[in-house]
């Protein structure tokens, strides 16, 4: 069974992004950049099935400048077995990334395409949902828990105020939440290993898809500034503020 | 200009969710039908028809949309959307999960989680965890829009008097099935729902300790949450964690609780309406955000509280 790994790249969680002053857009000059931590999931998630003797190969992909063969690097050196970059720079919207990977997927035929539920930038929650819609295929967004079986996968769904499970029809589209797994670290030596696996680089030209604007961007702000607090003497004073003064207590 | 809003629902009654994205719907103005698909879902229609100002419910009752499986209910959706302008849905688990897909089946863009409406094709929205407002175009002639509904004041549920029409559309993409839903057994509401939500961080010191959070969470009805930390350090498990990585809350009152105030943890809470931090170093960035601050150890205030509730 093979597995197709979506992967972004995306500013490190840890870095607190600013618009800049014209307010054109974020400033990500000389920012730290990351694989989304969703897709991290995702990659996880395809090497235990690797290990768990249910995956044979684990095809990464990421849509991109070619800055994002870093990130590929990375989904290699945490077991991915080879790489595509699709190669397109600025910004590409869900839409038109679902089309790419419809193309990959086309190519490559996998049972399983595995990727975050959302990433951490553009915070749209979309490209696997359109993904499903353009391939026809079944998914599991959002998913917390997976077993594969014979021609279904069984997928545990983080729902609001609960789980919910579906059967699905390999092949299927996962999107990963945060309880799917703990993806461990790429040791040093697999790092090295990850140097020599292939990757090979297509356009959307070769794929036959053209990247379109649907959705542009006027500009970006800061939001809303919160007034500064108070500090409270103790736990009386507290509560009395809660209730009289904030009325979010009775 | 025709919007249709895609009603959240349990066949029963609406939620309280569809009310904001009606509201999302008459900031666009022009004409407001809901469309409620599910299955014996006559209740939740007929609760749609005495929303105020809408024109008509759309009721699609089949067996093939009682899970609100979003193979299914995109391949409606993009039917019955064909003749709108705008799709709106409430930005939930259940709104996330099927409205791409009907984006994608019209071929545009989804403007997802909007907080306003600037003009009939301009909208705000938060990227990077609501660290930054992005203010964004669409160049599509249908535009299909989630809804953040915290951002939108409900509209009333009742005094409208819309009629209700049957779909007889059936779409059954057949690779997915249902097999069962655990509704989470917690007494406790849900953490992106609660109106008051308390959370620990790394001072909890251990898991045991969380249980310190328990009886207050008991006495203001509140949910239980988690900074990055707290779960890191194993004090509680995932499906805690506020934060840009996880849950994204915006309650009433949020009480902070040995939490620091990193940056992946405030932009998960930051929009709510107050803030409370109980953290005994003073300088901790939390009380930067934070509407009562008091420093002290959470050990001695945790009690204190309870007791004073």
């Amino acid at each position: 069974m093979k597995a197709l790994v979506a992967v972004k790249r995306v500013v490190d969680y840890n870095v607190k992004v600013r618009a800049k002053s014209d307010g054109s857009d974020v400033d990500l000059n000389n920012v730290k950049m990351a694989i989304n931590p969703f897709c991290e999931i995702a990659v996880e998630e395809a090497v235990r099935l690797k290990e768990a003797g249910t995956v044979s190969e684990i095809v990464a992909v990421s849509v991109g400048g070619t800055g994002c063969q870093e990130q590929i690097r990375t989904a290699l050196a945490l077991g991915a077995d080879r790489g595509i970059h699709v190669e397109v720079d600025g910004t590409v919207e869900p839409l038109s990334v679902a089309k790419l990977l419809k193309a990959v997927a086309q190519q490559e035929s996998p049972d399983l395409i595995i990727m975050g539920k959302q990433s951490i930038d553009g915070d749209n929650n979309q490209t696997g949902q359109m993904l499903g819609a353009l391939t026809g295929m079944g998914q599991g967004t959002f998913a917390s828990e997976l077993k594969v079986g014979d021609g279904k996968v069984e997928v545990v769904r983080e729902v609001d105020g609960g789980l919910q499970t579906l059967s699905l029809t390999l092949p299927a589209i996962i999107t990963t939440d945060l309880r799917l797994n703990e993806p461990r670290y790429a040791s040093l030596p697999n790092i090295m290993k990850a140097k020599k696996k292939p990757l090979e680089t297509v356009t959307p030209e070769q794929l036959a898809v053209e990247v379109k604007t649907h959705v542009s961007q006027c500009g970006v702000a800061p939001p809303p500034e919160r007034a500064a607090g108070i500090k409270v003497e103790d736990v009386a004073q507290l509560v009395d503020k809660l209730k009289n003064e904030a009325k979010v207590i009775s | 200009m025709k919007t249709l809003v895609i009603a959240e629902h349990d066949n029963a009654s609406i939620k309280p969710a569809t009310l904001n994205a009606v509201a999302a719907a008459q900031a666009l103005g022009g004409d407001i039908d809901i469309l409620v698909a599910g299955l014996g879902c006559g209740g939740a229609a007929d609760a749609a028809a005495q929303v105020p100002g809408i024109g008509k419910v759309i009721c699609a009752d089949n067996a093939a949309y009682e899970h609100q499986l979003a193979e299914n209910i995109s391949l409606l959706v993009a039917e019955v959307g064909s003749e709108y302008d705008n799709l709106l849905a409430a930005s939930t688990a259940n709104g996330k999960n099927f409205m791409p897909r009907v984006a994608a089946l019209l071929d545009v863009g989804q403007i997802s989680d909007i907080l306003s409406v600037e003009s009939a094709d301009t909208f705000t929205r938060p990227i990077y965890a609501g660290n930054v407002i992005a203010t964004v175009q669409s160049a599509d002639a249908k535009k299909v829009i989630t809804v953040r509904t915290t951002a939108f004041d409900a509209v009333p549920a009742e005094g409208g008097s819309a009629s209700v029409e049957h779909s007889e559309a059936v779409h059954d993409a057949g690779v997915s099935q249902f097999i069962r839903e655990e509704v989470a057994v917690s007494d406790r509401p849900e953490l992106t729902s609660a109106s008051v939500v308390i959370s620990g961080g790394r001072g909890m010191q251990n898991g045991d300790n969380f249980s310190l959070l328990e009886g207050i969470a008991d006495k203001l009805n509140a949910a239980i949450g988690a900074s990055r930390a707290a779960v890191d350090a194993g004090f509680v498990p995932n499906d805690y964690q506020v934060g840009q990585t996880g849950k994204i809350v915006a309650p009433d009152l949020y009480i902070a609780v040995g939490i620091s105030g990193a940056i992946q943890h405030l932009a998960g809470m930051k929009d709510s309406k107050v803030i409370v931090a109980i953290n005994k170093d003073e300088d901790a960035p939390i009380f930067q955000v934070a509407d009562y601050g008091l420093v002290a150890d959470l050990f001695e205030a945790l009690p204190a509280l309870e007791a004073a509730l």
